[in-house]
């Protein structure tokens, strides 16, 4: 079967693969371009840890077909640091003990971050609910929260 | 396996590809077509895509509501004008789910899933088809009956009339996980009011039986009554007459069976 060709942007840049038909966009970001920040849990879309942005948008990169991201620009954990800088959300997992073998990690944070750019000062309830879709087995949910929090409260600079 | 993928520019083109091909699985948001090709469900081998912009399109300014077979639960909760529906939407998936599920999607979506369209079978909605012969409209529930012969149509959009009243309408959704989590039992009702008395009763439930369903027994027990407590306890006790539940993960068919009745009270009593 031939291989498809796709061009997006990721992170900010140009980039084209080939795909198989029915490739998830998952598989595409980590075996074709390399990028190991969207992590495989589960591929069904119920862990979140493979959460991406797709024109802004948290979308989980599992249960997206890849030819459909086909001129959009897609955002992953790996371009949110700034420069040889964390980005807010990183420094306040860090500093709040919101990870443990973070694994969850990557998609906690483009969920959190989907939330800020729409909301810069959410509610504790509306971090819970922006998260819902992201499991976590082993840090618990409330470094995680609160980790959110301090960056909404502007404990943490930028 | 890999698969072929088929888009097209218009739903028409797209119905043609999916009417022909016995194999193929058309797209929408992909959340639960996607499952199926990552655990390399092999009954598909074609994709099939439509990228016209009438499937994407929200009219909700008149009392008639349609939308397309694309739109999103996050589109619907972003438009103030289809705040009827908000509950609903709200109630599905997490963020990045309401992102990609559309409401199409959600016609086909077997138990615990199918929430929406549980309202949507409240609120009496007509779904547009179009298949190899043309595109019709037909009912909600007759659709919701034959849906396992529906492979091979393509929803255009689903249209309801709005609710007159915020009373009127009424959604409610039962899960173990809060707030996201799967449906153990949903229940929506619709009750217009005439003259003080309750005109064209309809009640839905989800999980309570293959596909969501009326709880015709219940609706006969509010029909042309006042919503006071004897009506609304009759239509609680008659709640499970013609519902036929299974058992999964979330719950048996017996403990649903307990419950449609206590939380239908819930909803016709206006409790949280
Ligand atoms: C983690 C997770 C949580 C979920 N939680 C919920 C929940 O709480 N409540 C709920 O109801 N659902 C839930 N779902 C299920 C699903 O996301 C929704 O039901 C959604 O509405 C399905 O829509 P979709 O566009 O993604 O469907 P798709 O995966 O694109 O399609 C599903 C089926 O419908 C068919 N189809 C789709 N669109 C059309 C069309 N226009 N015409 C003809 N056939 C069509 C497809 O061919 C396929 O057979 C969840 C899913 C996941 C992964
Ligand atoms: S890997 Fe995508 S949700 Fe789990
Ligand atoms: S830190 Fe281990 S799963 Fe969340």
């Amino acid at each position: 079967m031939s291989k498809i060709p796709l061009q997006f942007r990721h992170n900010g840049r140009e980039v084209a693969i080939f795909v198989d038909g029915g490739t998830n966009l998952l598989v595409a970001l980590r075996e074709l371009i390399g990028d190991m920040t969207p992590k495989f849990g589960c591929g069904q879309g119920g862990c979140g840890t493979c959460s991406v942005m797709i024109d802004g948008e948290l979308h989980l990169s599992c249960l997206t077909l890849a030819e459909t991201v086909t001129g959009r620009s897609v955002e992953t954990l790996d371009g949110m640091k700034q420069g040889p800088n964390l980005h807010p959300l990183q420094r306040a997992f860090a500093d709040n003990f919101a990870a443990q073998c973070g694994y969850c990690t990557p998609g906690m944070l483009m969920a959190a971050k989907a939330l800020l750019d729409r909301n810069p000062s959410p509610s504790r309830d509306e971090v819970i609910e922006a998260i819902s879709g992201n499991i976590c087995r082993c840090t618990g949910y409330e470094p995680i929260i609160n980790a959110i929090l301090a960056v909404a409260g502007g404990r943490v600079s930028a | 396996m890999a698969v072929t993928v088929k888009t097209f520019a218009s739903a028409s083109e797209a119905a043609g590809a999916l009417s022909s091909d016995r194999s193929a699985r058309y797209l929408g948001g992909g959340t639960l077509v996607m499952r199926a090709l990552n655990e390399g469900d092999v009954s598909i081998s074609t994709i099939v895509r439509a990228q016209d912009q009438a499937l994407t399109r929200i009219e909700a300014s008149g009392p008639r509501v349609t939308l397309g077979a694309s739109v999103t639960f996050a589109r619907i909760l972003a438009e103030r004008d289809l705040s009827f529906l908000h509950a609903p939407a709200r109630s599905i998936g997490g963020p990045a789910v309401r992102n990609m599920g559309t409401v199409g999607g959600n016609l086909f979506a077997p138990n615990p899933y199918g929430d929406f369209t549980v309202a949507l079978l409240a609120l009496d909605a007509t779904v547009a088809v179009q298949g190899g012969f043309g595109s019709r409209d037909i009912g909600i529930e007759e659709f919701l009956q034959a849906r396992d012969r529906q492979a091979g149509t393509l929803v255009l959009s689903i249209s309801c009339t709005r609710p007159a009243s915020v009373e009127a309408f009424r959604y409610r959704k039962i899960a173990r996980i809060k707030p996201k989590g799967g449906s153990v039992i949903t229940l929506a009702a619709h009750l217009p009011i005439s003259g003080g008395r309750i005109a064209g009763a309809r009640i839905a439930l989800g999980s309570m039986a293959p596909t969501q369903i009326r709880a015709r027994a219940a609706e006969r027990a509010l029909e042309g009554r006042s919503l006071d407590a004897a009506t609304i306890a009759a239509a609680a006790s008659a709640a499970t007459e013609g519902t036929s539940p299974s058992d999964n993960a979330l719950g048996s068919a017996w403990y649903r069976r307990e419950i449609v009745g206590v939380h239908l009270r819930r909803l016709l009593s206006g409790q949280e």
